[in-house]
């Protein structure tokens, strides 16, 4: 019987044994499995696990105005974000860093579901351009807060608050960006959405560098494996001067309205100085603008972040009649002598229209030369109804008003001068006489911005050669500055010398002559030649049944100009919102050109100016 | 007591195996936890120092005749029960469990000891027994295993009570229990798993079953560790990353790498090379020990043998499976490589039982 059992235990010892093998060799194959068949899939696992590759963001492009000095440039902000991919407890790690960061929890909350959809590897940025307490306070306690980290980001900075919707400002790309771009643009880069910094930001952006790092479980940097330096954006060198620039906006400082003003070189188009106001402070923007302001701008009645220069369109008025001039004296319909007798108003096809001196009786019997030195409405309403709209508007657009300047800026708007045409097409309707009257004086469908008005005036300055504004000088990618060439102008329209000379005459006697409306523009030494415009924001009939005291129906204020008369080197428009009459943006335009002659002769910048403007609506 | 001539019939390509798996798992406890910027750095000192005591452990259990053992088995098992008992109202707390005594040196976690406990007093018990085990000595031998397991399983400690049934299962198999009263209880517990999954299992282990089946469901929660398991064990590759140089141990994804998931390590580091390595090594540790089973001199000493090994065996094959995200993570840890000085101590105990048992297959 012992002998028996002893053999039958052997036989179940040996059982035992090869079950144990079998299941040796089954383990031996699950690792073979995974180790060798499967190890490219788990090692791509394992490295995704440990290696983070983190953007080293490039500084964008400096930019410097046309005598090399910084317009704008960069500084280091800190960012302080949540990556998610790795988080245990996202509740424990708000709260934790809301009260590190001494912030409300909710909001750090509404931060993180805001971006809630998004792959948990991309950061929620918390705190964009976060103060050194912050940042100290978040590092000091990094093992709490392991799925917190602090970046040193390059941010965008404009040292003086000027120019805002000509540098215009930076921001994250959105997803249709992303799109549109191709392969220039990935999810998270900070690219330029308006001016300057939009159209030239392929410049001006520069190429993100990385660095792959070895983190471990709780997502702290080990090493590092791989690092490639950022590439800085290209260098601009814009036409701007940065004196004219300042003395603009210093003007409307003190000047105290809202308003554009862009001035430029009428020989090519280079612009020196270009101000939309009311501006706000591209800063805002460098490092993610929050939601209280962004919101603030956006629904801001004034409209800060419209572009007046290129954006805005608004009647001409009064600075309209050099185009009606020249296409009468042009077109053989007039002469410099013509003479019309003004009693204060007449009548045109069975409607009275005044003349802005009607109070004083009118300017009695007038020609050409006095009626734009004194800006006599009646003059040039019978001259408008002897030129006929449709060969205005050939003159005003070979002047550059009604068509786009073609400025290197983004989102530029078309001004509008009517002809018989564009009323067929646009409303189906025929033109009637009677409102060519209006245009005249440049009301009724008459629309300009100012950056056409600005063309206006360096076409008259330079002979007919309708120049293109342009903003980039030069751009340095590296290996040294070089010169953008200059755009080619829009068009050129040979215009008779004499007649030419006639209206820069008139011109010229409104800042100079007696009577003249512009002589607040006047800079002895210096033959300034201009014209004042004042149009009315609403009719007449309207202002006195909407009550003259609202503010938002006062008259705009014009002035437009080109400097020396003969020769000239500076052109440009000064447009007052509300301003009420063309003597106040005169003022303006004084100290601009102050500045410009000042600098040109060599002399000392005239201080920052004190302008009282003449708010009463009863001048003209 | 030891005599001299026993000396030669130590089976030394067995001790040999096992230090080398001992000499293995300090190299991956070295290679995890060195860093000294850490705190743990010195673990694989204190390693050492289990291994030690463990030789002094199995020095004991190799010298006394294993009858006189067994001949007081009870009395052992009692003294058993009387400290899980005592752990189980002044045992120290840690992790959220109730398994230690702190003693001077190192904590004392007694569990661990109940594996040859019950296979001293189940070897004592079925082989005073002659003949195939009848239905009250079944019931009896899985009446002893279930007190201790139960304690245990209370402390708690699922996975160490556990490896307590393979103890009693081969112990009654070996004495010739028939295969067919094996299919009925294994038939017993397929029924009894809703049961259990109802009223026995807490929510954690619960999730830890779920968690196997999809690891994906919960990749941050319970299916990390099992995801994280399986990434460190592929990516290792076929020769390894090298000793050091593992990424999955060394920046600590893989958690307690030093502890239950040492083979995860050895897989990243030493590749399936060093697996088949470890895995040979063990499976000769095995199949050599139950050699010693087949040369017993009585049957008390097969049992003996094959009740040390069972737990052994049980162990080291699911925590190896474990280690490979193949199984439930469960708090097993794997013999003789693990970091652990109860675990070393009494499994090499065990082995000094084993080693006994063969030494002395030709005394009377």
């Amino acid at each position: 019987m012992a002998v028996e059992d002893r053999r039958k235990t052997t036989s179940r010892v040996t059982l035992v044994q090869v079950v144990v093998a079998v299941a040796f060799a089954v383990l031996a194959i699950g690792f073979w499995v995974l180790q060798v068949l499967q190890h490219q899939q788990y090692n791509e696992m394992a490295e995704n696990n440990h290696q983070r590759t983190i953007a080293l963001r490039a500084p964008r492009g400096l930019v410097f105005d046309r005598d090399g000095r910084v317009l704008v440039e960069n500084r280091h902000s800190y960012s302080i974000y949540i990556v998610r991919e790795h988080t245990k407890d996202l509740t424990g790690t708000i709260q934790a860093l809301a009260q590190v960061l001494g912030l409300d929890e909710g909001s750090v909350r509404a931060i993180v579901d805001r971006h809630r959809r998004e792959p948990t590897y991309r950061p929620i940025t918390i705190v964009p351009d976060a103060s050194l307490a912050q940042v100290a306070a978040v590092v000091a306690r990094r093992l709490d807060l392991p799925d917190v980290f602090v970046e040193r980001v390059p941010t965008r900075r404009y040292p003086e608050t000027m120019g805002a919707h000509l540098f215009g400002y930076v921001g994250e790309v959105s997803d249709t960006q992303v799109a549109d771009s191709g392969d220039t643009l990935k999810s998270g880069d900070i690219t330029g959405q308006s001016g300057i910094e939009k159209i030239y930001n392929a410049y001006l952006m520069g190429e993100d560098g990385a660095r792959r790092v070895v983190v471990n479980s709780v997502g702290r940097e080990i090493r590092t494996l791989e690092e490639v330096q950022p590439t800085e954006g290209k260098r601009l060198q814009l036409t701007i001067d940065i004196d004219v620039q300042k003395s603009i906006e210093d003007a409307f400082d003190a000047v105290g309205l809202n308003g554009a003003a862009v001035v430029l070189d009428p020989s090519d188009g280079a612009v020196l100085g270009f101000t939309s106001r009311p501006a706000y402070d591209p800063n805002a923007f460098a490092a993610g603008i929050d939601h209280p302001t962004w919101a603030a701008l956006t629904t801001d009645k004034d409209r800060p972040l419209n572009d007046r220069v290129i954006q805005g369109r608004y009647s001409p008025g009064s600075t309209f009649k050099m185009a009606v001039a020249l296409a009468g004296l042009e077109e053989g319909v007039i002469t410099p002598d013509f003479h019309v007798n003004c009693p204060g108003h007449a009548n045109f096809y069975g409607r009275d229209f005044k003349c802005w001196r009607l109070s004083r009786g009118g300017h009695g019997s007038i020609d050409l030369h006095r009626a734009i030195v004194e800006s006599c409405d009646v003059y040039f309403y019978t001259v408008a109804k002897m030129v006929e709209v449709d060969r205005i508007n050939k003159w005003a657009t070979a002047l550059g008003m009604g068509v786009l300047s073609g400025i290197d800026l983004p989102n530029e708007v078309q001004g509008l001068v009517p002809s018989t045409e564009w009323k067929r097409a646009k409303l189906h309707e025929k033109w009637y006489a009677g409102e060519t009257i209006s245009v005249g004086i440049g009301q009724g469908q008459v629309s300009t911005t100012p950056i056409s008005m600005a063309v206006y005036m360096a076409t008259l300055a330079n002979g007919g050669t309708r120049v293109t504004p342009h903003l980039l000088k030069a751009v340095d990618d590296g290996s040294g500055w070089k010169a953008i060439p200059k755009p080619a102008p829009q068009g050129h329209t040979d215009i008779d010398p004499e007649k030419l000379e006639v209206i820069r005459n008139g011109m010229w006697g409104v800042v100079n002559e007696p009577h003249g409306t512009g002589d607040n523009a006047r800079i002895p030494g210096h033959d300034v030649a201009g014209k004042t415009g004042t149009a009315q924001v609403i009719s007449n009939q309207g202002k006195a049944a909407a009550g003259k005291t609202e503010k938002d129906l006062r008259d705009n204020g014009w002035f437009v100009f080109f400097a020396p008369k003969d020769g000239a080197q500076i052109a440009g428009v000064v447009f007052l919102e509300h301003g009420v009459h063309g003597g106040n943006a005169a003022m303006v335009v004084h100290h601009i050109l102050d500045t410009f002659f000042a600098k040109k002769d060599g002399k000392p910048l005239p201080p920052k100016p004190t302008i009282v403007p003449n708010l009463n609506p009863s001048m003209g | 007591m030891f005599e001299r001539r026993l000396y030669y019939h130590i089976d030394w390509a067995l001790v040999a195996a096992m230090f080398a798996l001992c000499g293995l798992g300090v190299a991956m406890i070295y290679s995890t936890t060195s860093d000294p910027t850490r705190a743990a750095s010195h673990l694989w000192g204190t390693q050492l120092y289990a291994i030690g005591l463990g030789v002094i452990a199995m020095l004991v259990t190799l010298s006394i005749d294993y009858r006189a053992f067994t001949d007081k088995s009870h009395l052992i098992y009692i003294a058993l029960i009387a400290v899980l008992l005592y752990v189980m109202f002044f045992g120290m707390v840690q992790m959220g469990a109730r398994r230690w005594i702190p003693l001077k040196l190192f904590n004392l976690q007694p569990s661990e000891f109940a594996k040859i406990g019950v296979a001293l007093v189940l070897a004592k018990f079925y082989g005073e027994n002659r003949g195939a085990p009848q239905w009250t000595d079944l019931a009896i031998g899985g009446a002893l295993t279930l007190l201790p397991l139960a304690l245990i399983a209370k402390e708690p400690d699922l996975g160490t009570a556990v490896v307590l049934l393979p103890v009693f299962v081969a112990i009654a198999y070996l004495a010739g229990m028939r295969l067919r009263v094996l299919g009925i209880v294994f038939l017993a517990l397929v029924l009894a798993a809703p049961v259990a999954w109802t009223f026995v299992l807490r929510p954690y282990q619960k999730s830890r079953i779920s968690t196997f089946l999809d690891p994906s469901q919960d990749a941050k929660g319970a299916g990390y560790q099992q995801i994280q398991a399986r990434i460190t064990v592929g990516s290792g590759g076929l020769t390894g990353k090298g000793f050091r140089k593992g990424t999955q141990g060394q920046l600590r994804f893989l958690p307690v790498a030093h502890n239950d998931f040492i083979f995860s390590v050895l897989a990243e580091e030493q590749g399936f090379a060093g697996v088949l390595v470890a895995l040979g090594l063990y499976l000769f540790v095995i199949l050599r020990a139950l050699e010693a089973a087949r040369l017993a001199k009585d049957r008390l000493g097969s049992y003996l043998v094959i009740g040390v090994l069972a737990s052994f065996t049980f162990q080291v094959i699911y925590n190896i499976t474990m280690s490979a995200g193949l199984a439930p993570v469960k708090g097993l840890t794997l013999p003789l490589m693990s970091y652990g000085g109860s675990s070393m101590i009494a499994t090499l105990a065990g082995f000094g039982l084993v080693l006994n048992v063969r030494m002395r297959r030709f005394t009377n």
